[in-house]
């Protein structure tokens, strides 16, 4: 199980029947793949779709049906698509209940960082801004370093998505969850230990006596 | 009213300079044959608002690859590195704008509307010289609307006078952009008798579309 598969199965297990769930363009889009069996969640994808699937069998791909990455999409019955404005009023609007987004970095207040790194790449925000501030529930999903290098930090280096606190970061060594009071180390992965992950870790981070394991095996894979 | 014509001809009203919004998301929605007209005819010094510049050689990356674009006011650029290198090198200049954000402007030119609050971006660098209003205690920032000259228009079906309906998600930001521009050319896939669309499938009213152009059609 690669890091990204580690990262992908916990954040799977974080959502619920009945609810709307965005799912970002790379690593959160592969959550869809490892959800719990009978788990009813409907997708949406900014580009104007709610009831997004997996991608169509060989020769069905149309050209008006992508995700948010431009690649080829399938849509379960009931799908509806609207345009850019809808799509939008549906993340800010309280109707997303849960949004799962890359990192670059994450900080002690839970601020997330993620659209650019000055001088070097710069791709926009897209949807993020919006998402991030207009999800009921924002979980970042990403590696827990870069290079070797932390991505949870003190302090955010890079532009910030949104001054929101996100609700959950989701690493392949550990889930952390941002408080009022700092970062909390609620879960380690198999095979680490804490001394490890906050070796990895640049930020404070808030350790219960003992940090739970995460649970890898309860996914199904679909 | 009649209102067919062909790509060439359609572009050819387009001025060197001129603000054009155009439909797409990731080149998905484009109107391909308008984007194509306008690199051949080779509009210059454009300013383009548009979700995205799509990827080199795929949408409106062409009027990127072409160096037709002086201005480009989207939400991302990440799909596209001419754009990334054109920004850098100061060829053109990109203002970054949160896509919800992009789709409340352009719905505000449209629709009469000075523009929007949005609790999108307050405290962060998309804040930057714009105004925070706050009401009921919730930080908004304060963002415009945008208008342009013409709009550039995908969408699945047309009638003769006009109305348009679109298809799953190419339709994103064309019903908004087809109300935020003086002058707008709709690129259908085809164009069936008035009637044809029912009424309560049709998105966006004949009255805001100027001119249709059909596939290959040499009139």
């Amino acid at each position: 199980m690669n890091e990204k598969e580690i990262i992908a199965r916990r954040v799977a297990q974080e959502l619920k029947s009945g609810t709307l769930v965005n799912l970002g363009i790379g690593l959160p889009t592969m959550v869809a793949s490892y959800l719990p069996a009978g788990l009813d969640v409907a997708f949406q994808s900014e580009n104007g779709i709610i009831g997004m699937s997996a991608l169509p069998d060989p020769g069905l791909a149309g050209s008006n049906l992508t995700d948010a990455g431009g690649t080829p999409a399938g849509a379960l019955p009931g799908a509806c698509a609207f345009d850019s404005a809808m799509s939008f009023a549906l993340v800010r609007g309280g109707h997303l209940d849960v949004t799962v987004l890359g990192g670059l970095q994450v900080d002690e207040e839970g601020h997330l960082a993620n659209w650019m790194v000055p001088g070097k790449i710069v791709p926009g925000m897209g949807g993020a801004m919006d998402l991030v501030s207009g999800a009921k529930r924002v979980i970042v999903a990403m590696t827990h370093t870069a290079k070797g290098e932390p991505k949870i930090l003190k302090k955010c280096s890079l532009p910030l998505t949104s001054v929101r606190r996100v609700d959950l970061v989701v690493t392949e060594l550990a889930v952390i969850e941002p408080t009022n009071n700092g970062l909390i180390l609620r879960e380690i992965a198999p095979g680490y230990t804490v001394e490890e992950v906050v070796a990895a870790t640049e930020a404070e981070l808030l350790i219960p006596v003992p940090p739970a394991f995460m649970k890898l095996d309860q996914a199904a894979v679909r | 009213m009649y209102k067919v014509n062909t790509a060439e001809e359609a572009v050819r009203r387009i001025p060197d300079g001129a603000v054009l919004m155009i439909g797409g998301f990731v080149g998905i929605g484009t109107p391909q044959d308008l984007v194509d007209e306008l690199v051949r005819q080779g509009k210059k010094g454009l300013t383009l608002i548009a979700n995205d510049t799509a990827r080199p050689n795929v949408g409106v990356g062409k009027l990127i690859d072409a160096g037709l674009v002086s201005k480009a006011i989207v939400s991302h650029i990440g799909t596209n590195p001419v754009t990334q290198k054109q920004m850098i090198s100061g060829v053109i200049e990109v203002q970054l704008v949160p896509q919800g954000t992009l789709a409340e402007r352009v719905r505000a030119g449209g629709s009469g509307l000075g523009g929007v609050l949005t609790p999108t971006g307050v405290g962060t660098d998309a804040a930057l010289g714009k105004q925070t209003i706050e009401i009921n205690g919730i930080q908004y920032l304060l963002e415009t609307a945008l208008k342009a000259d013409f709009a550039l228009i995908k969408a699945r079906s047309a009638d003769y006078s006009g109305n348009l309906r679109y298809s799953l998600t190419s339709r994103n930001f064309n019903p908004l952009m087809a109300m935020a521009a003086d002058f707008v050319i709709a690129e259908p896939d085809e164009i069936v008798p008035i009637g044809c669309i029912e009424p309560d499938a049709v998105v966006t009213p004949h009255v805001l579309v100027d001119l249709l152009i059909a596939k290959g059609a040499t009139l």
